[in-house]
């Protein structure tokens, strides 16, 4: 019987695992079909609807073969001039698809995806029952305890007295609480405390502008475009990787996309901050206008005038920031200054970007520090010797002997490569 | 103590006011406490009234700084350009074209704004070298004085003509209404192959009109002596790089003459000198005053400017020439020529002789020197000619006389100034004003624009298409880097206009090029680069001595009496950048004087004029020395009588008196000047033009001339430099090129003394660790470092530009130059040693040493300057205080303070307006413009008052290539960095990057032991800016031997001593 249940043991676990293996696998294919999609096609493709190019859900039963997608995708900048339905399809779009080199299993995955796709269905109408505040439930508590001890204390003080004038001790008449000196100057230290925080506080908050939130002139939603759509944050904020400045996108990238998006049926309410709701299409629409674009006759038949946005991250003339620093090199994320970004309305300013938050970061944060021995890491700091010698697991002692590192640095901080010096910053 | 090297008479003679006033280091006087104790005090209510200000301050500075924060507007691109990412800057290829001046260069281009100029490395000609000129010329692309339409006078004011179409109907039909007189086009020198072949077009439309090109300092003179020796009206190339031994006469080929920054860059090749292979060119030089080349030469003999064909021949028949030679009275000068006669001789076919006159006689004498010495083919190339200056000056003799004749139709004027660089500039703008037609292509409002009827404003350069051929085979493109900033138009358009082209001048270059080229491919190539050269050859051309005889009887014999010579500054040149703010407080190289020319004396003359010996007598020095007020002379060349200040210098003629041209630019009705000319112009020097002579074929640059003290008060020069000593303590070292091949330990002696004294004293081992009681801290990775080569730095003074330019540096304006609040954060130091009547020179670029034991950094109470741990000195000026602390205990004197708001960067705008005229200058306002603003580097803080700026070695561009580096995660990439004083050099004397990598330039210029020095290292300061020694190829002993003869035994016995000790 024994024999049998370690038999029937092994095949259990075999089972199991051709079937988690099996399992997981589709998931890994339809994940690397989602992703891939988002990577490559979702700047202009929808699965389910035409944006600017085509949707792609039935994209194989609509071409002429089932193998023409495939070889569409490699071969646009050919096949626009001689494949006839590429013709049409350039006819009908206007623009030409940019031309990609991928695998064929990788354009399977994103069409498979597509074609797989169901929209989510929206958000429900709660999102659940707003934290509850206990502060001013505390507050009265202090307020009731501290009346309870005031009085306790006066009680206190007149049972003393009592019992004074039983025992036949002379006492002078008691001074009323407002004019004892311990509570005046109690009060009077408290109050200095207080203002004295207060004023500090606000001193060094001058300039500051954390939760920063202007109306602007057009209600851009982050959390439609980078949200729910996905949209790649570098695909608009294209100078994050090459500039110091992330760049406000031109008009000319937002109608990349609206000159065929150009009304909001999306599933996110828009809000503004105070509740008010904000019709989608009519933001859209100032869109055109300011593009100088005429939906109907789809041309720019007006003249347009740049977007005049209120600047929110505002930092002062005499700092120094390169945000191609932050993203390509130190490979940071957009949210790890401007927050939840695909979750706000209208933008505000997550953090206080004040000097002691940048060098906090720069003091925690790792740099992509080179390994000697695997080769990892970012070339540049192969020539930081010092660490590198630091981070060795032996090192030579006194006699010349190979003993375990006692001082082994783990890790080198931004600090450590000089991050948190002056002239980093500020010149 | 008798001191080696004096920047001053007054340091020469370490006399009691120059002591005095060096220890009073801001000269600043106190606040007048005691004036305020008397009166606000003893005031009737002095309570109330503090209570009132208070009151009063307090509510005005709340409501002028109300807590609200400014809503920021951020308006991006409707379109975005594709090439053009903000925040990252693009170069592009171009070429800086001036009065036949040519420098290929690259600009660098900020957001749609040139900001930046930089040499083009690829260029055969200059090898990326730049001069002052051209690295100030972007500032003059946002000049406010630049006509922001075309115009026409109508009632004597120039009206606004709002479309080209109707000026150009206008001009059109008054050209063909000319009744035969004929149509002259005048420009400076051109080089442009389109432009020729426009203008050839032009010219052919209109029968009887001529090209007249006019240079207003000319080269007529070599022109034709060339013409007559050798059949070609053209200036052959030379090669410096060539020649082993240079003789100059009177030519200053390093600062003004021809193509300096082409001549520097060859120049230095046979400079740079290794231990392995110690080997240079010598350098004579013969001259009347002190030049920039001169004060670079080996040797140099001084003689009268007309003497300057006695020497000549002299030369010329020591080497066998068949001319009979003048006797020259000055024995040093007949020692010079014999020297210089024996290294002709022993180096024949590697020498060269230049001239810098104008003479034609003087010119074939010294082609005939170059003859002698077998210079043509070797030296001189005449395969490929050199086309910086064609005007003839007989040419535009006659054209004056036509114009004064009123026998001209129309006058086109492009690029010539004459009514201010002619010699009588005056007259000839009253004769240009009858003219029938007169159209100026000026792009400001300058004294011959004034004159002229319609003013057509051409781009400025950056503005332009373009090309240029400097050389034989040598094309250097333009191409815009801006859109034009104001209704303007290239003047070839017009020119093809009225030529009756229909196209305009961008379309025909194109098609010239795109012909020319093959193919569009190759033209965008081209453009791309900037250059198109072909591979030189060298050739000589036939000499014919026919003339020889001639001209050996025909040149000025010596006079006696007083002389002057015009010579040009290397900052200001003939003055068409004259309202360049940068250039006008850019300190010259020799006088160290700002905004001003001066009349340039000797200390001999000077007593002689006033009775008063500097050199030999303190107390006489003290007056002289201590105030910027310098007593005026009165100097009469041709019946004109100029009033300028003198200065004293060494090295100049007694009886010669120099002053430079490019100065005294004004309209005609002085009022104007300020509008018209500029703001940084108006008030600046003295026009001595009209000190030029014209002798029937050329110009004459030096005459005679009558000296006499003025009765006027003394004039107030803006001198730099003479401040901020270095207490006595050696700061160079130098040796002559023997004593080096014989010892090359020898010219460090001293440093390494003072190094293991120092070191001694601690009974360590490393001088950088042990010799201090300060901790040592590491640099890991990145240790940023600078090399300086002494012997290649000739001051031209290009960094000085380059580095205002790159960095925001401030011009603070005469007054405040007066004060000794200059900003330059690079300075050239001129030092003098030797012979006081004829003394070496040695310039050394300084900056900020970024020191790694920095005195600086001990004494900030707020560590606003502190250290990085890649060794620079960090400078925040957001933290600063202004206690000048750190400047007071620099022992450099490189920190530089901002006592005004010199940048309008003040939180209260109207700092700036109020202290106009008492403290600071018209310039302050020109340069707060908004459009002058536009010049700005965005990466660099603007600072405001109050706090200490000093070099940052351009950390922006550090930070730049460490970004580089690690986006491409190579570390190469920091391991030369081009600084912008180390791109402009012409020389290559700075170089600099990562002192960790052993590879760098740096390092390898640093392991040249025996002429690697630090200054001031006996302080213990570990400087990260490194000099290399100065050789001099010499045969008399440099300051260094002369101190051992005298000085040096009692040294010898202290190092005895502490050896015997040890």
């Amino acid at each position: 019987m024994s024999r049998y249940r370690k038999f029937f043991q092994t095949s259990l676990v075999s089972v199991l695992l051709i079937v988690i293996f099996s399992f997981s696998n589709s998931a890994v294919l339809a994940a690397t079909g989602e992703e891939l999609f988002k990577a490559n096609c979702a700047a202009c493709h929808k699965p389910d609807a035409d944006m600017t190019g085509p949707m792609l859900k039935g994209a194989r039963e609509r071409a002429p073969n089932p193998e023409w997608a495939y070889k569409w995708v490699n071969n646009v900048n050919t096949m626009v001039e001689t494949d006839p339905y590429a013709k049409k399809l350039l006819a009908t779009w206007g623009s030409k698809m940019t031309q990609f080199n991928l695998p064929k299993d990788d354009i399977k995955a994103i069409l498979d995806y597509a074609d797989a796709y169901t929209p989510p269905p929206p958000p429900g109408g709660g999102t659940g029952a707003p934290a509850q505040d206990n502060s001013l439930l505390f507050g009265i508590l202090t307020l009731i305890l501290a009346v309870v001890a005031f009085i306790l204390l006066q009680v206190n003080s007149s049972l003393k007295k009592l019992s004074d004038e039983k025992d036949g001790v002379f006492r002078s008449e008691p001074v009323p609480f407002y004019r004892n000196k311990a509570y005046l100057m109690t009060a009077v230290i408290v109050l200095f405390c207080f203002a004295g925080y207060k004023t500090t506080n606000a001193l060094i908050g001058l300039g500051r502008m954390k939760d920063y939130q202007p109306k602007q002139p057009i209600y851009y939603s982050h959390k439609v475009h980078a949200g729910t759509n996905q949209i790649n944050c570098l695909y608009c904020h294209s100078g994050a990787q090459d500039s110091k400045f992330s760049n406000i996108p031109s008009v000319n990238v937002c109608m990349n996309c609206h000159k065929s998006i150009n009304k909001y049926e999306g599933p996110d309410e828009l809000k503004l901050e105070d509740g008010t709701a904000v019709n989608g299409t009519a933001e859209i629409q100032k869109l055109y206008d300011y593009a100088g674009w005429n939906p109907a006759s789809k041309k720019y038949d007006k003249p347009g005038k740049p977007i005049e946005w209120v600047k929110i991250h505002n930092l002062p003339d005499h700092v120094y920031f390169n945000h191609s620093q932050h993203v390509k090199v130190g490979k940071q994320q957009c949210q790890t200054c401007h927050g939840e970004i695909q979750e706000m309305g209208e933008v505000k300013q997550f953090s206080d970007l004040s000097m002691g938050w940048c060098i906090n970061c720069h003091r925690e944060s790792k740099v992509d520090f080179y390994n000697t021995k695997t080769g990892e890491g970012n070339k540049f700091y192969s020539i930081y010797e010092k660490f590198h010698d630091e981070m060795a697991d032996s090192v030579r002692n006194k006699n010349g002997k190979m003993v375990e590192n006692p001082h082994r640095l783990d890790s080198v901080t931004v600090e450590k490569i000089g991050g948190t010096e002056c002239q980093k910053c500020h010149y | 103590m008798e001191k080696k090297y004096w920047q001053s008479f007054g340091e020469l003679n370490q006399s009691e006011s120059f002591q005095k006033k060096s220890e009073d280091e801001f000269q600043e006087q106190l606040l007048p406490l005691e004036d305020l104790d008397n009166g606000l005090l003893d005031a009737k209510s002095p309570r109330r009234d503090f209570l009132k200000y208070l009151g009063f301050s307090t509510a005005a500075a709340t409501l002028a700084a109300s807590c609200q924060t400014p809503v920021r507007k951020s308006v991006p691109f409707l379109k975005k350009p594709d090439d053009l990412v903000l925040g990252v800057a693009n170069y592009y290829a171009s070429t800086f074209v001036n009065e036949g001046d040519v420098q290929p260069v690259i600009v660098k281009q900020r957001d749609g704004r040139p900001i930046k100029i930089e040499g083009n490395e690829n260029s055969k000609i200059t090898g990326g070298g730049t001069s002052a000129m051209s690295q100030a010329s972007v500032l003059d692309l946002y000049d406010t004085t630049r006509v922001r339409h075309p115009k026409e006078k109508s009632g004597g004011q120039f009206k606004e003509v709002p479309k080209f179409d109707q000026l150009d109907k206008t001009i059109a039909d008054k050209l063909a209404a000319l009744g035969g007189k004929p149509v002259v086009l005048l420009t400076t020198t051109l080089n442009s192959p389109s432009t020729a072949q426009v203008i050839t077009e032009f010219l052919a439309k209109y029968p009887g009109s001529r090209h007249v090109q006019y240079d207003a300092v000319s080269y007529s003179g070599m022109l034709l002596a060339n013409e007559a020796c050798y059949g070609k009206r053209a200036i052959p190339s030379y090669h410096f790089d060539n020649a082993k031994v240079i003789v100059s006469l009177g030519a200053d080929f390093l600062g003004t003459w021809l193509s300096p920054v082409e001549f520097t860059y060859q120049y230095q090749k046979n400079r740079k000198i290794s231990g392995t292979k110690p080997e240079m060119s010598r350098h004579i030089q013969f001259e009347s005053y002190l030049s920039l080349t001169g004060s670079n030469a080996d040797d140099r003999f001084v003689h009268r400017p007309s003497e300057k064909a006695a020497v000549a021949l002299n030369i010329l028949a020591k080497l066998g020439g068949s001319v009979t030679a003048p006797a020259i009275s000055d024995a040093a000068v007949n020692k010079g020529i014999d020297e210089t006669v024996a290294h002709l001789k022993a180096n024949s076919g590697a020498a060269l002789v230049v001239c810098g006159s104008n003479d034609v006689n003087l010119q074939i004498i010294v082609n005939a020197i170059n003859e002698a010495i077998g210079a043509n083919g070797k030296t001189i190339n005449w395969a490929v000619a050199s086309n910086y200056r064609q005007g003839i000056d007989a040419d535009f003799n006659t054209l004056v006389n036509d114009i004064n004749a009123g026998n001209i139709g129309a006058l086109l004027v492009y690029g010539a100034n004459p009514v201010y660089n002619y010699l009588n500039g005056a007259k000839l703008g009253d004769a240009i004003s009858k003219l029938p037609l007169t159209i100026s292509f000026s792009g400001t409002i300058d004294e011959t624009t004034e004159c002229c009827k319609y003013i057509i404003p051409s781009h400025h350069w950056l503005e332009s298409w373009g090309d240029a051929e400097p050389k034989t085979g040598h094309f250097c493109l333009q191409q815009p880097t801006v859109n034009p900033l104001f209704k303007t138009r290239p003047f070839q358009t017009s020119l093809l206009k009225w030529a009756g082209s229909t196209m305009d001048y961008e379309a025909y270059f194109k098609d010239f090029w795109t012909k020319k080229l093959g193919t569009a491919e190759a033209f965008h190539a081209a453009l791309q680069s900037g250059l198109i050269e072909t591979a030189d050859t060298v050739g000589g051309a036939t000499f014919s001595s026919a003339k020889l005889a001639e001209a050996a009887s025909k040149v000025a014999t010596a006079k006696q009496g007083f002389e002057v010579v015009l010579y040009q500054k290397v900052g200001m040149g003939s003055g068409s950048q004259a309202n360049n703010p940068w250039l006008q407080e850019m300190p010259d190289p020799i006088s160290k004087v700002t905004w001003d020319n001066y009349a340039m004396v000797s200390p001999a003359l000077y007593k002689e004029l006033t009775g008063k010996d500097l050199v030999g007598e303190q107390r006489d020095g003290d007056a002289y020395e201590v105030t910027p007020e310098k007593p005026v002379v009165k100097i009469k060349v041709n019946n004109i009588e100029k009033e300028l200040p003198m200065l004293v210098l060494p090295g100049i003629h007694p009886k010669v008196v120099a002053v430079a041209v490019g100065y005294g630019r004004a309209s005609k009705d002085p009022v104007n000047t300020k509008e018209n000319i500029g703001k940084a112009a108006n008030g600046a020097g003295v026009n001595v033009y009209p000190f030029v002579t014209f002798d029937g074929t050329g110009f004459r640059y030096s005459g005679p001339a009558e000296l006499s003290k003025s009765t006027k008060d003394p004039y107030m020069l803006a001198q730099t430099q003479v401040h901020g000593s270095s207490e006595s303590r050696p700061v160079l070292y130098e040796t002559n090129l023997k004593t080096f091949i014989a010892n090359p330990g020898r010219v460090l002696e001293e440093a390494t003394h003072e190094r293991a004294l120092l070191l001694h004293g601690s009974h360590g081992e490393d001088f950088v660790k042990d010799a201090t009681i300060y901790p040592y801290y590491d640099k890991p990775g990145v240790k940023w470092g600078m090399s300086i080569d002494l012997n290649t730095c000739t001051g031209c003074s290009a960094c000085v530009i380059a580095c205002t330019a790159e960095n925001n540096v401030a011009v603070v304006g005469k007054k405040q130059v007066a004060r000794y609040h200059e900003m330059h954060w690079l300075r050239i130091d001129r030092y003098f040693t030797g012979d006081v009547t004829n003394p070496d020179v040695v310039f050394q670029p300084m900056l900020c040493q970024h020191c790694d034991n920095a005195p600086c950094e001990n004494v900030c109470p707020v560590a606003a300057t502190n250290h990085s741990s890649e060794g620079l000195n960090q400078m925040t000026y957001n933290r600063c205080i202004g206690t000048r602390y750190c400047a007071n205990n620099c022992p450099f004197k490189v920190r530089r303070f901002n006592w005004l708001d010199y940048n309008g960067a003040d939180s209260f705008a109207d700092n700036q307006e109020t202290l106009i005229g008492s403290d600071l200058d018209d310039v302050t306002l020109q340069m707060n413009d908004d459009l002058t603003r536009m010049v700005l580097n965005p990466d660099v803080t603007v600072r405001s008052r109050g706090v200490i700026e000093k070099c940052s070695f351009c950390v922006q561009r550090l930070q730049e290539s460490k970004l580089a580096a690690k986006k491409a995660e190579d570390p190469t990439l920091v391991r030369n960095v081009k600084v912008a004083c180390s791109q402009a050099c012409p020389g290559g004397c700075i170089t600099f990057g990562n002192v960790n990598d052993p590879e760098s330039e740096v390092s390898k210029a640093r392991a040249d032991q025996n002429r690697n020095f630090y200054v001031l290292e006996q302080l213990h300061v570990l400087p990260n800016v490194s000099y290399l020694a100065k050789i001099k190829n010499t045969d008399r002993h440099v300051t260094n031997e002369k101190a051992e003869e005298g000085g040096h035994g009692e040294k010898n016995a202290a190092h005895k001593a502490e050896k015997a000790h040890g």
